[in-house]
């Protein structure tokens, strides 16, 4: 850990706009150090947009983000994953082609120290990494049960699983910050359960920050530590999860009546 | 082949003994061929089929594992011949086998040099780029004497030939031997290299960009290497076709029509997969012969011989198409190996 001190990640005024069309404005919150934080809010809030200007996707217009103590204009696609910040994405974003193992093993390309020569003598130092690799990656495939798949081409695996293997290919670089979009969206009930107990073990055991997009808001409400709502690139409301439950331009914005009474 | 969840490296102990029987067998095979083939087999098929073989290796690295379309493979041959020539002439000192190394390095050099426009554009703009580089070097080595030595026919050739270490490769059974040799172990060097990081961080950006670069992926780089490495084996390919094949060379030898066969080759072939160069390679020698050993049998006295070479090339323009509607995957998908559905390597990234 680079400091101990303060929160793991601030959003400082952050504006983004696409062709003149803002999609997200003025937008400021603070992520705690080892907290899941859930960005809500209906379609078109932002919340996919702030996450790709968190991990240099996108630039923002203006505003800066502070993450652990350091500030940015904008991130670096690739700083930000030495960095420490893992992603996963709404729509997976797997290496189709690859098998399972080999996209999870392509998560910890920036720790590789080999060069192109070595790999190409298959020197000893090329094959140690390559089983380090392998064996920390199968270690990871083991946390959500998907060695059964390690050899399989993942374009032709099930989306939920697929999903699953996202998660993994995020956290196998051991990320300090993990940004998950929508990480139970198409999983039935059981699926769902299970990913969120991962997540939840990921953020207690590895003391991994956990920004996440989801619509289930009955998860949320059991998995989050913070809740920040979005609408229209606005923040609407930012605190933890009971508060958020209760407060009424959340309820009237988003959750709507039903949703409120289900989780009351 | 995957299909079915076989663990990783529990083949059953009979399997990998006819695994290295095959090999064996193999290795035989390829050793023994100028034995058992004749002189024109070797001269006129087996060796130009092994060089374009490299070739198309050496490009599918670029295309097929790092997705990034080249046009520009002829030049990258081409400069390879020409360094060769250059090296052999100007640094008689320096043993043929290294020459070819330098002359592979620098083919490298160029090649990553007209890579850095890939970290900015992709697809058919990429296409542009390599195709910059064919116009460029044929210019510049027809235009500059001194690229071959000034003489009359503007022809490059080695004086002293294919000789190092006191052996001499000039025959027939050096050349494929020769030829054999670098292609056996570029292939070799380019297996491990796909199978190791370098490998999956190609895949990656070729699969999925932006995601690669999130998690990590050192795109800008990983793409420098594949036009370098794609490069040096292409020049090395060059050099080959030029000396071991040809016997003189000239720029019309590595034109663009050399850089769409490469191409062709790894289309037909198989994108991403080593041996599909094999494949198509020797799709794209043997079926012209097969296709002029049929029209002789059948046509030939009744219809002009002009007009059947150029029946010949419609046919086998025809059959590529027909060949690639059929198969879009390439032979190596087509003989039942590799990759399942829903997974078909495209040409252009979307």
């Amino acid at each position: 850990m680079a400091t101990s001190a303060g929160p793991a990640l601030e959003v400082r005024n952050v504006s983004l706009s696409f062709k003149g069309v803002k999609a997200i404005s003025e937008l400021s919150f603070q992520v705690e150090r080892r907290e899941i934080c859930a960005l809500i809010g209906p379609n078109g809030a932002g919340k996919s947009s702030l996450l790709n200007i968190l991990n240099g996707v996108y630039i923002p217009d203006s505003g800066e983000i502070v993450f652990e103590g350091e500030h940015f204009r904008r991130m670096q696609a690739l700083e930000a994953a030495r960095r420490g910040i893992g992603r996963g994405f709404q729509n997976n974003a797997l290496f189709s082609g690859m098998s399972v193992l080999d996209n999870v093993i392509a998560g910890l390309s920036r720790k590789s120290r080999v060069t192109l020569f070595e790999e190409a003598f298959r020197l000893p130092r090329a094959l140690s990494q390559e089983n380090a690799f392998r064996a920390r990656a199968l270690d990871v495939l083991k946390l959500f049960d998907l060695e059964k798949h390690a050899e399989t081409v993942v374009g032709t695996l099930p989306y939920g699983v697929q999903k699953k293997v996202e998660i993994a290919r995020a956290i196998v670089a051991k990320p300090r910050l993990l940004l998950l979009d929508e990480p139970l969206a198409g999983m039935n009930a059981n699926e769902k359960q299970e990913i969120a107990a991962v997540i939840a073990r990921l953020n207690r055991e590895l003391d991994l920050t956990i920004v996440l997009i989801e619509h289930d808001i009955g998860i949320v409400l059991k998995l989050a530590h913070h809740v920040v709502v979005l609408d229209y690139g606005r923040k609407l409301a930012d605190g933890p999860p009971e508060t958020i439950r209760d407060n009424p331009d959340v309820i009237a914005a988003y959750l709507g009546a039903q949703h409120a009474e289900a989780a009351a | 082949m995957s299909e079915i969840n076989l663990p990783a490296a529990a083949e059953p102990v009979d399997s990998i003994g006819l695994k290295a029987l095959g090999v064996a067998a193999a290795i035989a095979v390829l050793l023994a061929a100028p034995f058992l083939a004749s002189e024109y087999w070797i001269n006129a098929i087996i060796v130009p089929f092994l060089i374009l073989s490299l070739a198309g290796l050496g490009l599918n690295l670029l295309t097929g594992y790092a997705g990034q379309l080249s046009l520009g493979a002829g030049a990258f041959m081409m400069v390879g011949a020409y360094a060769t020539f250059s090296l052999q002439l100007r640094v008689p000192d320096l043993p043929l086998p290294l020459a070819l190394i330098v002359a592979g390095l620098i083919a490298g050099a160029v090649g990553l040099f007209f890579g850095i426009p890939s970290t900015r554009i992709k697809g058919f703009y990429l296409i542009v780029s390599t195709l910059a580089a064919q116009f460029f070097f044929e210019w510049l080595f027809l235009k500059f004497p001194w690229f071959y030595n000034g003489n009359s026919s503007a022809t490059i050739a080695l004086s002293r030939g294919l000789s190092f270490f006191g052996l001499d490769a000039n025959g027939p059974h050096g050349r494929y031997y020769l030829t054999l040799g670098i292609v056996a172990l570029l292939t070799l060097f380019s297996f491990n290299l796909i199978r190791g990081q370098t490998g999956r961080n190609w895949m990656a950006i070729r699969d999925m960009d932006t995601a690669a670069a999130v998690i990590g992926v050192p795109v800008f780089r990983a793409k420098l290497q594949a036009f370098a490495v794609s490069s040096f084996i292409l020049g090395i390919a060059g050099a080959l076709w030029a000396f071991a094949y040809l016997g003189s060379a000239s720029v019309q030898s590595f034109g663009l029509t050399r850089s769409y066969q490469i191409l062709f080759i790894i289309i037909i072939g198989g994108l991403g997969t080593i041996r599909g160069a094999y494949f198509g390679a020797a799709f794209v020698s043997l079926l012209p012969l097969a296709l002029d050993w049929l029209f002789q049998h059948v046509f030939s006295g009744h219809v002009d011989a002009g007009l059947l070479q150029n029946i010949q090339k419609a046919i086998f323009g025809l059959l590529i198409i027909w060949f690639l509607i059929k198969e879009p995957e390439g032979l190596a998908r087509l003989l039942g190996l590799r990759r399942a559905q829903g997974t078909r390597r495209r040409l252009f990234p979307s």
